[in-house]
């Protein structure tokens, strides 16, 4: 990797509290609910801060996203936060009502999110919300890939109009961006060009999918690595380009291989600019207790997996991907 | 002789009134559901009637400040309708009170009309405060909205919801209850219109949520027992409220109103079967022969 390097480790749940500290200074009208978890979450940095924004709703995620509705019908930007499991499942109908279709300022934090949760296990570790989240008409759903980008992600939700939801993890990731580095919603981000095959990734998964770019490198094989860190709305013409000019797709993302980012980019590529796409994920199974590291192996979300699956995924594409070869991946996937 | 149906375009000041005088106003409201049920060809018949009392208070009676003309004025009381089926009351009563014409009363439900089924916050239409529909919801939603005037904006601000009974079965509205008692917001007043009648039956039946009052009590509420169909009881009972906030007594009021479902139509009342039912034309007729 030429330009971009190992800036140490932070959870991108740092970058989340930061920003909304960032967010209240800017803005008298930021308010924040807790849902009880406000230290792990980092919504206690904005509590200290300015204690007189930031209400108590208790174990009740539900009411918390309804209650920052009312708040939002009020005039103002109301955050929750609380782990993803339930920030985007236990509220899926208040979401749904009375901030997608009611389109306001609601901005909800999904945080502990993947499976690198670790130790607590399948319960929380929320593997799906990207597909439900995503479907929501007028909702912006965020993905971002280190502390910093979180930091910038959080700012930029604040300061978009309507529903958004911004999903994080709890384990120290690797930082990687810097200030000048992009970051827009709507926009992926080309960290690497290359135009034998585009690895597109969101979240810890940029990393991984920037260490298989690297090797690859060593079997001359030139890799494109697209941060697509804003899911909704997605950078179509980003995803397109890569397309064309790579003939073939990988997907990396800490998420079921159902209907998350890989759905998104099939979605998006089918539509404009079919090519093979080999999907890096969860693959329909619920998590375990274990360390962040041992599942990413067990589960296979390392960089690993990406390299095989770009090798794949350029074979596919040199011998003609509507051969039988589909059809045994079908096999594949049964396990 | 086929039924034709025509909206007059009468509108009603908001002031204080005497109990007798919101007859008339309620009686135009109760018309108004039934022919605009009639058109729409579904909707709900028995709650809209069973509510038609307390909205000609609420909204007639000087207890809501608002301003047809200017619906998002700042400093207006708001009203969240939680039982967002309830909605046909609604619409008639904001185009009763001047929010937009009594010909849209025409085209509930219809294409392109801005009477959604339920009250859908996209339509635009002056007066509705949020969508509602999925039970439960619309009261949380008032509570925030009773938490940022309360706690941030600190005005003088009142705020309403209503819920059915049946929609207590949400367990949501008592997390809703909860918060409101816990943030001591004596500018909510959640009106609760206890007809005892849900689609499958009678709600002590279907789920019990019996006793209603003491459950408030124990969360903390101000708890006022009416016969919603009392216009006496009815103006006591928000004057109670409007004291509870002025006086900034530190509890939400919560006013269960005992009502019937289907009143003023005879063969609505306290029959369940008329919770999403519309009246076809022989019904309608008698409907309105008895709502004279």
């Amino acid at each position: 990797m030429s330009e971009i390097k190992l800036l140490g480790k932070k959870p991108t749940r740092h970058g989340f509290g930061e920003g909304l500290v960032m967010l209240g200074e800017r803005y008298d009208n930021v308010i924040v609910l807790g849902g009880d978890i406000t230290g792990s979450v980092m919504t206690s940095y904005f509590k200290e801060r300015f204690p007189e924004r930031f209400f108590s709703i208790g174990v009740a995620e539900q009411n918390a996203t309804t209650i920052a509705a009312g708040f939002a019908l009020s005039g103002k930007i109301a955050f929750f936060a609380s782990y993803s499991a339930f920030s985007a499942f236990r509220n899926a109908d208040q979401l749904r009502i009375s901030v997608a279709y009611n389109d306001i300022n609601v901005k909800i934090g999904g945080g502990h999110a993947g499976i690198t949760v670790g130790p607590d296990g399948a319960t929380h570790q929320a593997l799906e919300e990207i597909a439900f989240v995503r479907t929501l008409p007028n909702m912006t759903l965020v993905v971002p890939c280190d502390y910093l980008e979180a930091k910038k992600a959080t700012i930029a939700i604040g300061e978009k109009f309507g529903p958004c939801f911004i999903r994080f993890g709890r384990s120290a990731v690797p930082m990687f961006t810097t200030d000048e580095t992009p970051f827009e919603i709507g926009k992926a981000n080309e960290l690497r060009d290359g135009k034998d095959v585009a690895i597109v990734a969101c979240g810890l998964m940029v990393w991984e999918a920037l260490l298989a770019a690297e090797e690859l490198s060593k079997k001359g094989i030139n890799a494109r690595v697209i941060n697509n860190s804003s899911i909704k709305p997605i950078d179509v013409e980003t995803l397109v380009n890569a397309a064309r000019d790579c003939g073939c797709i990988v997907t990396a993302e800490e998420h079921q291989v159902h209907g998350g980012l890989g759905g998104a980019v099939a979605e998006v590529t089918a539509k404009n600019y079919p090519v093979p796409i080999e999907f890096v994920g969860v693959r329909d199974k619920f998590g375990c207790s274990g360390e962040p590291e041992e599942l990413m192996v067990k589960f296979g979300l390392t960089w690993k997996e990406i390299y095989a699956s770009a090798l794949k995924a350029i074979e596919r594409r040199d011998k003609g991907f509507r051969g039988l070869r589909q059809v045994k991946d079908v096999e594949d996937y049964k396990e | 002789m086929a039924l034709e149906i025509t909206f007059s375009d009468k509108t009603f000041e908001n002031k204080k009134r005497n109990p007798e005088e919101f007859s008339e106003i309620a009686l135009e409201i109760r018309r108004d559901i039934i022919k605009s049920l009639y058109l729409a060809k579904s909707g709900h018949s028995g709650g809209t009637l069973g509510t038609s009392d307390i909205f000609s208070v609420l909204f007639f009676g000087g207890v809501m400040k608002y301003n047809p003309n200017d619906p998002e004025w700042k400093e207006r009381d708001r009203f969240v309708l939680s039982a967002g089926h309830l909605c046909p009351v609604l619409y008639s009563t904001l185009a009763r009170a001047g929010y937009f014409s009594t010909e849209e009363l025409y085209r509930l439900r219809k294409y392109g009309s801005r009477l959604q089924g339920h009250p859908g916050y996209d339509m635009k239409l002056p007066g509705i405060e949020s969508s509602t529909g999925s039970l439960g919801q619309g009261v949380s939603i008032a509570v925030g909205m009773a938490m940022s005037d309360k706690l941030v904006d600190k005005n003088n601000r009142k705020i309403f919801a209503l819920t059915g009974d049946g929609e207590i079965e949400e367990g949501t509205v008592w997390e809703a209850a909860m918060a409101a008692a816990n943030y001591k917001l004596d500018n909510f007043c959640w009106i609760l219109d206890n007809n005892d009648c849900q689609i499958d039956g009678r709600v002590r039946d279907v789920m019990s949520i019996y006793p209603i009052a003491q459950k408030f009590e124990a969360f903390g509420f101000d708890v006022i027992n009416i016969d919603g169909h009392n216009y006496s009881e009815i103006i006591k009972a928000f004057e109670k409220f409007k004291s509870n906030h002025e006086s900034k007594i530190g509890k939400p009021t919560a006013i269960i109103a005992r009502t019937i479902m289907g009143k003023g139509v005879s063969f609505m009342e306290d029959n369940y079967i008329w919770h999403g039912n519309p009246p076809n034309e022989e019904q309608a007729k008698i409907a309105l022969h008895d709502l004279k």
